[in-house]
């Protein structure tokens, strides 16, 4: 199609609200986040680097840490479990694939809030498991599943598996079968094409993957609010809570440390895939 | 390429098993006398009558309905527009500006439900729904515009030319020919909106205000003294109308599928 190199009327609309709704909010409370708490007016016109002063002191490091190390670890065995899932799937014979894609997208669409409830039920002390497990005579307290930094983990990679299916299901899906034999006829075990042909050839949509299982869980604080607990409280909660204890700009300070964790996570995906777009996202 | 194993088959439908396993078990736990724990103590529609009875959540679904409404559209519209120029067009500050209204999606949500929280106190904008279409708008537009966008690339560009050439004007060709195939795209970027919206909890607790308690901010509010089984009742409810949306437009979708074949086969 023939490129036309004026601006475009109607661009503008989302342009607008971008500058509007996106730039000017983010640019705001970036600059929120070098001001001073004020208890009566909320903050006061200082400058102060105070708020990142206090995140990088050892108060806050043991739940960057952990906030990092349970983000990743999601981030890890939705890949483990999602990659065998996306390449299997993608070698079911066209209906099949199709109502296996429609089985992945449908808890995509059901309430968050619901796959939640779930988990809480199954792990919970007089939940489902524990009373089977009691039942049969096989445990004979109950165990403690749930508030803990597991629950946690479980509960993130439950709702954020499609997240790396998709991706992930997209480049197999687009893999060329042909280069695969190619290296399996001249003399590679399963194992070897596998690593030298097929993971180079889907690293996009595993990457894209990453991103978009590592990027929402490090703020997605109603997961490890309803399961964690208090003892696997994340930056997303400790944000959370500085908001409700009036700290603003604290909180901002926060969320510019978070803004940048996930800007970070894009970009090193841009520099791999050489792609703007995420794969598998539409 | 060789077929997936038995194995193969039998991990699919291990973890499609896990996927679904907890949304069941809270459909079931819906319809348990026992009103906690998990032992099965019979059959009961009794929660659904409380939901019903008591009706604390009907003022909160409407809210949720009418922001996810205007919010689909409002997307809809400025993501298709933009979608329709983008494609066939390059300039200096694409790049730029794309990734700028891309960002609401790659972020995560609690950075923009903050950063709006600021912002609207900053203008006076405080309570009911404006803040909340604002915010939700926001976050709906890229899925519009991606989704349509990619149908666009995959347009031929040559109907439109055909259309063009014949005659029709740039409306008339807009309208006769790359609406109906755009159409689609533009439907199922709005109901990916709607369900986004319909589904969002982190943004909308910093922008609900006392007049706009919508139904996932409620819920959690609930959730967090304790499940029960009247939300139980209530997932069960929504699960019950999302599954059927789904079926109908899979059956729609499969209908269209057939027809066309027929005006084919003619």
């Amino acid at each position: 199609m023939k490129q036309e190199k004026s601006f475009p009327k109607f661009l503008l609309p989302m342009y607008l609200w971008a500058v509007l709704l996106v730039a000017l909010p983010l640019g705001y409370f970036i600059f929120l986040s070098f001001l001073k708490q004020d208890m009566t007016y909320g903050f006061t016109l200082s400058f102060t680097l105070d708020n990142y002063k206090r995140i990088f002191s050892g108060d806050y490091q043991d739940m960057m840490l952990r906030s990092v190390a349970i983000s990743g670890l999601t981030t890890l065995l939705c890949f483990t479990v999602g990659y065998p899932f996306s390449y299997i799937m993608s070698r079911l014979s066209g209906r099949a694939r199709s109502v296996v894609m429609l089985l992945i997208v449908i808890p995509f669409y059901t309430n968050s809030l619901l796959r939640t409830t779930g988990i809480i039920t199954l792990l919970s002390s007089n939940g489902l498991i524990n009373t089977l497990l009691t039942h049969w005579g096989w445990i004979k307290e109950p165990l403690s599943l749930l508030y803990t930094p597991g629950a946690t983990v479980v509960g993130m990679v439950y709702s954020l598996l499609p997240f790396m299916i998709l991706p992930c299901y997209s480049v197999c899906q687009k893999l060329d079968r042909q280069t695969v034999e190619a290296a399996r006829d001249l003399g590679a075990s399963r194992v070897r094409s596998f690593f030298t042909v097929t993971l180079p050839l889907t690293l996009p949509g595993i990457l894209s993957g990453c991103v978009l299982t590592f990027v929402p869980t490090i703020g997605m604080f109603f997961i490890s609010d309803l399961l964690g607990g208090a003892r696997s409280s994340m930056l997303g909660n400790i944000i959370n809570q500085q908001i409700n204890g009036r700290n603003l700009p604290f909180a901002a300070a926060l969320s510019v440390v978070m803004l940048a964790m996930a800007l970070l996570f894009i970009g090193i995906y841009r520099a791999f895939s050489g792609k703007s777009e995420l794969e598998g996202i539409a | 390429m060789e077929k997936p194993s038995v194995w193969g088959k039998l991990y699919l439908a291990l973890i499609l098993f896990l996927l679904y396993l907890p949304i069941l078990v809270v459909a079931a736990y819906s319809f348990n006398a026992a009103s906690s724990g998990a032992q099965w103590t019979g059959f009961t529609l009794s929660w659904y009558k409380k939901l019903l009875e008591e009706g604390k959540y009907t003022q909160p679904l409407l809210h949720s309905i009418e922001l996810g409404l205007l919010s689909a559209f409002l997307a809809g519209v400025i993501g298709t527009a933009a979608a329709l120029s983008a494609a066939t067009r390059a300039f200096k500050t694409k790049g730029v500006f794309e990734s700028l209204s891309m960002l609401p999606i790659m972020i995560p949500e609690i950075i923009l439900g903050i950063s709006f929280m600021s912002m609207f106190a900053l203008v006076g904008l405080r309570g009911g729904m404006l803040p909340l279409v604002l915010a939700h708008t926001t976050f709906c537009i890229p899925y519009v515009y991606i989704i349509v966008k990619g149908r666009i690339r995959d347009l031929d560009p040559s109907v439109i030319e055909a259309a063009r050439t014949l005659g029709a004007t740039k409306i008339r060709a807009f309208l006769t020919v790359t609406l109906p195939i755009i159409l689609p795209a533009v439907l199922s970027g709005c109901l990916l909106s709607f369900a986004m919206s319909f589904d969002d909890v982190i943004i909308s607790s910093y922008l609900r205000g006392p007049t706009s308690e919508l139904l996932p901010t409620k819920i959690y509010a609930a959730l967090k003294l304790g499940v029960t089984p009247d939300v139980n009742a209530l997932f069960t409810l929504i699960l019950g109308v999302m599954l059927l949306l789904v079926a109908t437009m899979a059956v729609t979708l499969q209908i269209r599928k057939i027809l066309q074949r027929k005006v084919d086969a003619q």
